[in-house]
């Protein structure tokens, strides 16, 4: 157990640019081995990836695995695990990192499994317990009602990590780290991805708006959102939902924040007809500004936002509309 | 066709936020009086994709679950909706497992029930949240598996899974027999029937315990744990919650642009 030693983060290649969630488990990673006095190393797995690998040193990397090899370019389930599960075993490291996303989550409990590790997915918080110099890992649980801290008997020690919920790290250009190539002969693959359909959703993408402004059960149908797209287009702003209208089909899919949705850290996010389910909310709640609109003076989200109005959103809405149109272009 | 479904019953996720209570000294979540049980709405929607197998093919579907007294009705439930069997995994020995110990007790109760082409668990118990049970069953029988389903076809030995991504989604092939994870785009769950509940009562659930499915114990409950909670706490809340008032609602409305403005939010 005293053998295994640094933190592991899997990296993840986003449009032939290092993804922001791996910038953010780099500054974290980092921040852990420093608490470990141990390195940081980092897995990159792809194709045509190795020009990304020197953002990985900038980022705070100090040894970078490169697994580069045609069959890698898309996600595919079991060859990622054949591949993170030997460079594991191989590197040794005490703590392994990967982002809570469509890869990390799929992948880090078949690795975990196959490695004999702990595994604490959807973490929003990591630290080294300063007497014990175990990893305490926070996650939330019962749809984000609780937070739960949990520490690993044994390791290594993995966790996904929520996007947005670690600082980035800055990068550094002048900062040194090896590269090593990873011998991918054996990929182990069973599963193949054998189409690839993206649902192109208009305007500004979710996760880099500055303002979001979602709908939600109470909102009425498709023809309802119009009202929701016109303050979020006033405002520069994206538009979400609850699950409800998106399991009906009056938004796409892909407009879902949430637990089981998207994560958006947006500076002013306007919920609207939404009850502030905690399923929701783990998707919103860290927006600069949470303002509430809904006509039930009861509703829980009141509890969870900066601001509120009680009103129905078919008689604020086009108020309010009107006046940010106003208030923007004065 | 062979289709196995995990389930298991747990706590109502969406019970108001306001019952949700917690023994933070004991670091355990304090069931609330009068709320029932539910199904985990994934591994309902899993015995849903089921259901839909069986709907246009031959196919028996068999539910498991471990669990404790009240499992029974959550696979009463299942049976009800149109599942053929139902099994309960119950013992003494589970109490306190993890997701891997979890895995390994329904993946022997798996092998014991006999021929299996297709395993369906829910994406993630809406409970612990964690997600990691079904991949590992699919570790521990050394099968393929596909998680984050939106849609389930099994013919030819093959199964095709549409699989959820962030901006839309990809079509996986895997070779049966294969663990596959449902999401909750796959739809709603069917009620069960009138019909269904009557042959559900008919129904006997047979109970296995960790030796009748050859179980190493050192393998399963609290003490084979990877991991264990050292702390239960209930979210802070700190945003003030300020109510913004108005003659009417298009007045409030204006108050408010007025308020983010003078906050410079906006
Ligand atoms: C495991 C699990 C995962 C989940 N994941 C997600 C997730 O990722 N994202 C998600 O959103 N949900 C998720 N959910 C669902 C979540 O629990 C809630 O059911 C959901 O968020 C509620 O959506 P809502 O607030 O739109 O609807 P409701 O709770 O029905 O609230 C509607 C609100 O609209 C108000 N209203 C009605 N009419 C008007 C009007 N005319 N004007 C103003 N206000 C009005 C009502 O007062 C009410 O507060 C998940 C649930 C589970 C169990």
């Amino acid at each position: 157990m005293s053998e295994r030693q640094g933190v592991l983060v899997l990296a993840e290649a986003q449009e032939a640019q290092v993804a922001p969630v791996t910038t953010e488990l780099l500054g974290l990673g980092r921040r852990l081995a420093h608490e470990l006095s141990s390195a940081l190393s980092a897995l990159l797995i792809g194709s045509g990836v190795g020009g990304i690998s020197q953002d990985v040193i900038a980022l705070g990397a100090d040894t970078v695995y490169v697994a580069d090899r045609p069959e890698l370019g898309t996600f595919n389930s079991d060859a990622y695990t054949a591949v993170a599960t030997k460079v594991c075993r191989e590197a040794a490291p005490s703590v392994v990192l990967m982002g809570h996303t469509s890869i990390g989550r799929d992948i880090a409990p078949r690795v975990a499994a196959r490695l004999g590790a702990s595994l604490s997915t959807d973490c929003v918080d990591l630290r080294v317990d300063q007497d014990t110099g175990r990893l305490l890992q926070t996650r939330p649980v019962h749809g984000g009602n609780a937070l739960a801290t949990i520490a690993s008997r044994v390791h290594p020690q993995m966790a996904t990590m929520r996007p947005r919920s670690a600082a980035p790290a800055e990068p550094d250009p002048s900062r040194n780290g090896r590269i090593i190539p990873v011998d991918t002969s054996v990929l182990d693959i069973q599963a193949r991805v054998v189409e690839t359909v993206r649902e192109e959703a208009e305007g500004l993408k979710l996760e880099e708006a500055r303002v979001v402004v979602s709908g939600g059960a109470g909102i009425d149908g498709a023809q309802g959102f119009d009202l929701i797209r016109q303050l979020a287009s006033v405002l520069g702003g994206a538009v979400g939902a609850t699950r409800l209208p998106c399991e009906q089909g009056w938004v796409s899919p892909s407009f879902q924040i949430g637990q089981t949705g998207k994560i958006v850290t947006p500076d002013l996010y306007i919920a609207v007809a939404v009850s502030g389910a905690p399923q929701h909310m783990a998707g919103c709640m860290g927006s600069g500004y949470i303002v509430a609109i809904n006509n039930d003076p009861e509703a829980h989200i009141f509890k969870l936002a900066d601001f509120g109005i009680v009103a129905d959103y078919r008689e604020a809405l086009p108020a309010l509309i009107r006046k940010c149109q106003e208030l923007v272009s004065s | 066709m062979n289709i196995i479904v995990c389930i298991k019953q747990i706590l109502d996720p969406e019970m108001p936020p306001v019952k949700f209570k917690i023994d933070a000294q004991a670091k355990k979540v304090i069931a609330p009086e009068g709320i029932p049980l539910v199904i985990s709405p994934f591994d309902e929607q899993a015995v849903e994709a089921a259901l839909r197998i069986k709907d246009a093919q031959e196919a028996k579907v068999t539910a498991i679950t471990m669990g404790g007294q009240s499992a029974k009705d959550a696979v009463k439930h299942v049976l009800a909706m149109g599942v053929d069997e139902g099994i309960v995994l119950s013992d003494e020995a589970f109490n306190g497992s993890d997701s891997f110990s979890t895995a390994y007790v329904l993946s022997q109760a798996i092998q014991k029930a006999g021929e299996y082409d297709l395993i369906l668990c829910g994406r993630q118990a809406a409970d612990w949240d964690a997600g990691q049970v079904g991949s590992i069953v699919a570790e521990e029988l050394g099968i393929p598996v596909v998680t984050l389903a939106r849609k389930v076809d099994a013919t030819g030995g093959t199964v095709r899974v549409e699989r959820v991504i962030p901006d839309g989604h990809e079509v996986v092939e895997a070779p049966l027999p294969a663990v596959v994870t449902v999401s909750s785009e796959l739809g709603q769950a069917r009620l069960p029937t009138g019909r269904g509940i009557v042959m559900a009562a008919r129904k006997s659930i047979p109970v296995w315990s960790a030796q009748d499915i050859g179980c190493d114990v050192s393998r399963v409950g609290a003490g084979a744990a990877r991991s264990e909670v050292v702390a239960l706490t209930l979210p802070i809340h700190e945003r003030k919650g300020e109510i913004v008032s108005g003659e009417t609602g298009a007045q409030a409305a204006v108050n408010l642009a007025l308020k983010l403005r003078e906050n410079r939010i906006i």
